[in-house]
């Protein structure tokens, strides 16, 4: 009923997460893919759908056999996503770690606000 | 290089984890989360109010730079364990965003190196998402600001 098929969703599986590492550096058929796995190979083509579904994966014909290859661009969006997040608190806390650091550390800081 | 800062949001849960190894003893870092004045400086907003105890509150608030109040932030504490924990409610006045609860953790790694641990619940897994979407406070305000900078010179 509920599909969820976002990229969160996609990248969420280490299985899935290890095929879009695979095809980054190449494209691949679903046998070549599967033949990296232990998994039973229907499994390997379940999370390949969910890949496609979700656009992370690209199928293209050649000849008789589909080639599976990174989706560059979604890819991007799944790390844009999550990035400004993490930037600002990156920002925040490198902010509080230099003001602190300026902090003498040993005495108590109570007693080192006033000796400073 | 390995990135000092850690966002874990993992899909289907209504949670983000945000860990952090900071270069500081435990105890400056828990400082800067007690003192006001250096929450002031580091989060970039001014604190009405900050009541560092169980069941006490803090009130927060970021102005543009003409001083129009751009957020305001409020929060009750119901856990308050100097240099070890520190638990709170967050919400944004005057937003459809629904209260999240912040569980945050102090940890000494060695004398002179800490870690704090802030784990961040939502009402649901859609508002987690539709929050992590937001070009967030800080970018919000920083855009704004910076926009003004712009405007201003224009003029």
């Amino acid at each position: 009923m509920n599909l969820r098929r976002d990229v969160f969703q996609a990248i969420a599986d280490p299985t899935r997460r290890a095929i879009l590492l695979l095809v980054a550096s190449q494209s691949l058929t679903a046998g070549a893919i599967a033949s990296n796995f232990d998994t039973a190979r229907p499994t390997v083509s379940k999370h390949l759908q969910i890949l496609t579904e979700c656009e992370l994966l690209k199928q293209e014909q050649n000849g008789r056999e589909v080639y599976y290859h990174l989706n560059a661009k979604k890819m991007k969006e799944v790390a844009d996503f999550i990035e400004p997040f993490r930037d600002m608190w990156d920002d925040r806390f490198n902010k509080l770690e230099a003001i602190m650091k300026n902090y003498k550390p040993g005495a108590s800081t109570a007693a080192q606000r006033d000796s400073d | 290089m390995e990135r000092k800062t850690k966002v874990s949001a993992e899909t289907g849960k209504q949670e983000i984890v945000v860990t952090r190894e900071f270069d500081l003893p435990l105890e400056l870092l828990f400082k800067a989360y007690e003192d006001p004045e250096i929450v002031a400086q580091w989060m970039g907003t001014k604190v009405l109010k900050l009541e560092n105890r169980k069941h006490g509150a803090y009130e927060f608030e970021t102005s543009d730079p003409k001083g129009n109040v751009v957020l305001r932030m409020n929060g009750v504490i119901p856990e308050f364990v100097p240099n070890r924990k520190i638990t709170r409610t967050f919400e944004m006045e005057n937003t459809p965003f629904a209260v999240q609860l912040e569980f945050l953790e102090f940890e000494k790694l060695t004398e002179d190196t800490s870690k704090l641990t802030m784990q961040i619940v939502y009402k649901s897994v859609e508002l987690r998402d539709q929050m992590l979407k937001l070009p967030f406070t800080q970018g919000i305000n920083m855009a704004h600001n910076r926009l003004q900078e712009i405007v201003t010179k224009l003029k």
